[in-house]
């Protein structure tokens, strides 16, 4: 159909001029216009990225303002009613728009490069995602800054979130889950047909790094988990905007539905935090202990075991409602039975250092950090998952210092030393090494005066959520050092911020492989071309970069003159179709704007889902309709 | 790594071991937090020795490691077992810690021969307690602050009209969420006399942090004496100052809030406070129960509680006076 | 990095069906987070049930005729859907568009007589918690109905103009069509928690 003799095939280019012709064809266009319709997955993976980070630091914010408040019994730093809306933005914030998000960004930018391929799936979509989580996140904020902040805790529960917030705070708080949840559910529709069908030839599913693997057991836990926090995230808008009553309980609704609905996601959604962050430990420790991870396999089952057992969790946050003893036994079962999975994992990684050759640098300290500090955390969870034990502690500083340690020991670690490990790859230039040791100690010493004294405190009995404590409560002390640790933290990311700082202007420049680690990602420039890779690689091992020969086998047959892509079979990966890629559109953010106002405004009125149906419906199809470029064409 | 973990524990131990306190999980008084305190350091040693052996292992691996020149590949099928032992033996002490808190939680669940039933009702901030009795006139109610008689075993039966509590005393039993419309209860054994305090532990709204209740454990006669007093209605107005706070209470708002059994003041919002003068505290545990606090509260409540449901009712300094003594007169 | 070419990719073709292409996969993970999406409504439905003392709470169980209509219709459309699949696989312009304006009609019957449905479910969804949820189970279905119905009309138009001349667009309908069977097939558990659960 498409007219055959105009084609032009790489073959029938010099190298050099190969090269500049796709990177032409694969880059982002100029100007502001250009900017707003990228569709690379390098561009809007670093969005997500610096996105997620500026809110993490506004969230930790917060968190230092909170711990102010409750550095002293009766202090007057904030009031409960602000109080209130600090914690329930910290936590969100840092669930929904920071821990999630840059985990999925990690995947959206380096699960094409690791695979070998140019951009993912569905690249409009992808832009699309990015523009309504950016939405979400200033809704967020601005309406704390605006003192309409939510205020009812990271879970919402009703009936307070129903019935006794103050104004719209609980509809914002509602309404910010649907943005997060579009745009996560976005990242993994992607992350499933790339990895599905765009591997390079040769990566067969026992070859795919375990990053990859990583990103695709978290897109999968979305896809089945997020469902949940929509539909209950729904019921409560309605419940608050046209009266239904699923959960008042005076006309047959039911106060503990929203909880199971919730925590059916919540649970998984700690493991979608969780898991990647162990993918990241995996990718990066081969390249400091100079041997490939020991138990490939057994890493790799033991992400889709815990991923799977994690949706049979979710009643151990729900201990003390009351429900039958019994059954409540089963979830404890369960909830011991997922340590077995995640210590499996933390034996391999230790079986790889014991036999390599560690190299100390900054992800090296973060990746020892993290064992340090993570096993803390889970061994916190395996008490908590006792039923009897979490009668007393559950809702105390007991489980807040559980929380973090898993959060921050287990995902935000590995974060941190996958920045100093792969910004050569966004940047071309190393992070300062020194920096770098000061910024580990910073983080790991700070760390553990913040939140361990919590665990004490807890038991002491102190609740959570409290903006502040009488005098007679002998939690002042153990509060203080909490509140300094915290300060020695946050200084950890203000030192982050000034290595990049420093590092982007003056950082020694990095090459194409600066840790000589064996995955793709590190075979093309840094940073990449906008194509990732002027000709595709085929893989034959695991560890590509090690294979020792001095060149690199590559594809050839790929048109020169329209973004192409190349997909393979399933399982053994081999080539099965050259389909065109999407380019560069603006009609994503023009989506993203329609829908974004639309459920913003339907906060108001029900009938804004009415009125917003038709430009919603119009910015679509101007998404969908060809525009006659040689990508739609074919 | 390890100084590190040698450090990290001996924080733990002395710091757990020191502390006790009317509101903490480590001096359990009750049947029911003993059974759980035991458990709690059943599983607090033997984490504490798995973290110490996963470090330790951590910590050498990473001193032999240094010292390794090439990529060792020799014994890659004896690792294989060891972590497979180490795997094996993490399920067998999982299995153990399952086992082990599901009898403590049927030891804890047994319901109670012949217990003294008391209806606690959870208001935002506060909590309502009613005593039942076979005998209608034998039932009376009070706020914030439940006296038990040691060694019998004790039900509560919660209820709220508002939004999900928690009724918490750590010395006494694990939580129990208070939820609307649902039927929830909690059982223990008080088996020492004294004052142990709580507090809500579901966050309930904006005072949930100022939402404390008292229980005090008292030897059985002391506890009839004290239940044969607030059986009875409150003790008249004796002499020309109290019966001017007495009619201060009443031709103002507070009657319309409070109810003083044996008085006309009937309302049903607030605490009743037939025997206030007999209480601990005030709003909830927020303050001590003094002359001086009780003036404050009823002067200005939210200075005390800042976003408490009573309000500030206008009252001349004389009949603040008044009011405080009549009502702290109501032993 | 220095490379060498070990194959050549220039005979594969530039399109193809279902589960050869993305498009395919990218519908399915939506299938599969929609289809969570109803499980969960109609397990909210039924945890209200259990947890209620009698049920439909203190209403009618809702009229059977539209929401059956509405079943006959949506089975009767699977065949020519089908149909339309295998044409589209056989670049057939002339009978995908016949199918696409078919497919349009039949999308659009069920849509008018869904409106009924609600009327036919004898309560407001403000009434009680029984109302909200079944409002809820027939409003999301409806919405899948609507955006995939848009969709049908949408491609229909595409493929009478001059865009139609490309394989991908026949790819494109088989999508379509595939689509089209998850929201046949997902009404079929809803209706017979709509009408039947409640007559138990
Ligand atoms: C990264 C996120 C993350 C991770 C990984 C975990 C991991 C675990 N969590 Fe945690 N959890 C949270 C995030 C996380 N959690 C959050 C955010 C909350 C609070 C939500 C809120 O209320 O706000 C929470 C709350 C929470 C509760 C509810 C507490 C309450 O509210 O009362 C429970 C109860 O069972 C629990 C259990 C567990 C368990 C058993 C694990 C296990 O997966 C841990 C397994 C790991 C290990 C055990 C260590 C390594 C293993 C070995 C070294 C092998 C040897 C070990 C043994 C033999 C024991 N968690
Ligand atoms: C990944 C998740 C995550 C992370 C990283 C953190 C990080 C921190 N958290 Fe948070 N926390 C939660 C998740 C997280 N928390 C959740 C889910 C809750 C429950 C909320 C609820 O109950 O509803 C919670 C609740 C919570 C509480 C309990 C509140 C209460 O119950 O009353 C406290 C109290 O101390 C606390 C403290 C902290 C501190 C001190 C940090 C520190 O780590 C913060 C470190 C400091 C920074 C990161 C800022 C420094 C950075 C910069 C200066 C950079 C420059 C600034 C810009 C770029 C703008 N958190
Ligand atoms: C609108 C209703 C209302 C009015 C009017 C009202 N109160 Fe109250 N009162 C309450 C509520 C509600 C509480 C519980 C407050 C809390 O603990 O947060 C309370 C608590 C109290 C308490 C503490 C009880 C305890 O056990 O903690 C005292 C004493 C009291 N009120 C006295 C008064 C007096 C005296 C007046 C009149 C000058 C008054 N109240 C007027 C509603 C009211
Ligand atoms: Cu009541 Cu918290
Ligand atoms: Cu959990």
């Amino acid at each position: 159909m498409s007219a055959a003799p105009e084609i032009l095939r790489d073959t029938d280019l010099a190298e050099r001029s190969l090269e500049e012709r796709i990177t032409h064809i694969w880059r982002t266009p100029s100007g502001i216009i250009g900017w707003l319709s990228s569709v690379d997955h390098k561009v809007i993976g670093l969005r997500y990225i610096v996105t997620a980070f500026t809110f993490m630091g506004l969230a930790g914010v917060a968190a230092l303002i909170m711990r102010l408040q409750l550095a002293q019994p009766n202090m007057h730093v904030v009031n409960a009613d602000r109080y209130d809306q600090l914690f329930t933005t910290h936590g969100s914030t840092m669930m929904f728009l920071f821990a999630v998000p840059v985990m999925e960004a990690f995947a959206v930018y380096f699960v094409p490069l690791m695979i070998g391929t140019r951009n993912v799936a569905f690249p409009r979509l992808n832009a699309f995602g990015y523009w309504v989580y950016l939405f979400g996140c200033i809704m967020l904020w601005a309406s704390l800054f605006s003192n309409s902040g939510p205020d009812v805790g990271w879970f919402a529960y009703v009936p307070l979130s129903r019935g006794y917030g103050v104004g719209h705070r609980p509809d914002v708080w509602a309404q910010m889950i649907t943005y997060t949840e579009l745009a996560a559910l976005a990242v993994a529709v992607e992350i499933v047909a790339t990895v599905f069908k765009m591997r390079c030839p040769g990566m067969t599913l026992d070859r795919i790094p375990i990053f990859v693997w990583g990103g695709l057991v978290l897109a999968f836990m979305v896809l089945f988990a997020m469902p949940a926090v929509m539909v209950s995230s729904t019921m409560l808008i309605l419940d608050r905007l046209v009266n239904t009553h699923f959960f008042d309980v005076s006309l047959g609704g039911d106060a503990l539905l929203w909880q199971h609905l919730f925590w059916f996601f919540g649970h998984p959604e700690v493991y979608i935090i969780f898991l990647p962050g162990t993918a990241m430990i995996s990718t990066m420790l081969p390249a400091f202990t100079r041997r490939p991870v020991f138990g490939y396999m057994a890493v790799v089952l033991s992400l889709a075991a815990t991923a799977f057992f994690s949706f049979g969790l979710w009643v151990h946050h729900m201990f003390v409602t009351g429900l039958p003893r019994l059954g409540e036994s089963f979830f404890t079962a369960s909830s011991m039975a997922i340590a077995v999975p995640t210590g499996a994992q933390i034996f391999c990684w230790i079986a790889t250092i014991w036999d390599g050759r560690p190299r100390f640098a900054t992800p090296f300290l973060f990746i020892c950090g993290f064992i340090f500090t993570f096993v803390i955390g889970g061994l916190t969870g395996v008490m908590v998952a006792s039923v009897p034990l979490d009668t007393q502690v559950h809702d105390t500083y007991f489980v807040v210092a559980h929380f973090h340690y898993v959060l921050i020991g287990g995902a935000v670690f590995p974060l941190i030393g996958a920045v100093y490990y792969w910004f050569p790859k966004f940047t071309g230039r190393m992070l300062s090494e020194t920096l770098g040791r000061w910024n580990f100690w910073f983080a790991f010493i700070g760390f553990q005066i913040a939140f361990f004294p919590m665990h004490i405190l807890g038991l002491e009995g102190m609740p959570r959520r409290v903006y502040t404590y009488t005098p007679e409560m002998p939690w002042g002390g153990l509060n203080l050092i909490s509140t300094i640790g915290a300060f020695i933290f946050a200084t950890s990311f203000v030192l982050l911020l000034i290595n990049v700082a420093k590092s982007l202007r003056s950082g020694v420049l990095a090459g194409d492989n600066p840790w000589n680690a064996e995955t793709l990602e590190w075979a093309t420039t840094s940073p990449p071309l906008p194509q990732n890779f002027t000709r595709i690689p085929v893989v034959s091992s695991r560890a590509p970069l090690w294979s020792g020969d001095d060149t690199f086998p590559v594809i050839a047959g790929m048109r020169a003159d329209k973004r192409e892509v190349l997909l393979t079979t399933l399982t053994e990966a081999e080539p099965d179709i050259r389909e065109s890629s999407p380019g560069p559109s603006i009609w994503p953010l023009i989506a993203a704007l329609t829908t974004g106002f639309t459920l913003l405004w339907s906060i108001y009125t029900p009938w804004a889902i009415v009125y917003g149906a038709l430009p919603v419906a119009v910015s679509l199809i101007g998404w969908f309709w060809p525009k006659g470029t040689k990508e739609d064409e074919s | 790594m390890r100084r590190w973990a040698a450090l990290g524990v001996a924080v733990a131990v002395v710091s757990l071991a020191g502390c006790s306190g009317f509101q903490s999980v480590l001096n359990p008084e009750g049947d029911n937090a003993i059974s759980i305190a035991r458990l709690f350091w059943f599983f607090l040693t033997v984490c504490a020795s798995i973290w110490i052996v996963v470090m330790a292992i951590l910590a050498m691996s990473l001193v032999r490691a240094r010292r390794n020149t090439a990529p060792e590949t020799r014994d890659q099928r004896r690792m294989g077992f060891v972590i497979g032992g180490c795997v094996a033996a993490s399920v067998i002490i999982l299995v153990v810690f399952t086992l082990a808190s599901f009898f403590t939680n049927k030891s804890i669940a047994a319901a109670p021969e012949d217990p003294l039933t008391v209806k606690v009702e959870a208001h935002q901030w506060w909590w309502q307690v009613t005593y039942l009795d076979k005998r209608i006139d034998h039932r009376f109610e009070t706020a914030n602050e439940i006296h038990v008689p040691v060694g019998r075993p004790i039900l509560l039966q919660f209820e709220s009209p508002d939004v999900i509590h928690s009724f918490w005393m750590p010395n006494l039993a694990g939580k129990q969420d208070v939820i609307p419309g649902r039927f929830t209860e909690l059982t223990f054994t008080v088996e020492k006399p004294g004052i142990y305090r709580g507090q809500c532990a579901e966050f309930c709204g904006i005072e949930h942090a100022h939402m404390g209740m008292y229980v005090v454990a008292q030897e059985p006669f002391e506890f009839d004496k004290w239940r044969g007093r607030q059986i009875g209605d409150s003790v008249p107005p004796t002499n020309a100052m109290l019966r001017h706070g007495y009619m201060v209470f009443v031709s103002n708002a507070c009657a319309s809030c409070h109810t003083i059994r044996g008085t006309d003041a009937g309302g049903v919002v607030g605490p009743d406070l037939t025997h206030f003068g007999s209480r601990l505290s005030i709003a909830a545990g927020t303050v001590p129960n003094t002359m001086a606090n009780l003036q404050g509260w009823i002067a200005n409540p939210h200075g005390i509680k800042p976003y408490t449901q009573m309000p500030s009712v206008a009252l001349a300094g004389d009949d603040l006076t008044a009011v405080s003594q009549y009502l702290e007169s109501l032993k | 990095m220095k490379t060498r070419t070990v194959l050549d990719v220039s005979p594969l073709p530039e399109s193809s069906f279902g589960s050869r292409t993305l498009t395919w996969w990218g519908t399915l993970a939506f299938m599969s987070l929609e289809g969570m999406g109803f499980a969960l409504a109609i397990g909210a439905y039924i945890y209200l049930r259990v947890f209620s003392t009698h049920w439909p709470l203190n209403s009618p169980p809702p009229d059977l005729w539209p929401g059956t209509i509405v079943t006959i219709l949506l089975v009767i459309s699977a065949i020519p859907n089908h149909f339309m699949a295998t044409w589209a696989r056989a670049y057939d312009m002339r009978k995908v568009r016949a199918g696409l304006t078919l497919m349009s009609l039949l999308g659009i019957a069920p849509l008018i007589v869904r409106a009924f449905e609600f009327w036919g479910m004898r309560l407001r969804w403000d009434t009680d918690a029984y109302g909200s949820i079944v409002w809820f189970l027939l409003g999301l279905h409806t919405t899948h109905l609507l955006t995939d119905v848009g969709d049908t009309v949408v491609l229909n138009v595409l493929m009478f103009t001059r865009h139609s001349a490309n394989p991908r667009r026949f790819s494109d309908v088989s999508d379509n069509a595939f689509y089209w069977d998850f929201v046949v097939l997902s009404w079929l558990p809803i209706y017979f928690v709509l009408y039947w659960l409640p007559r138990l």
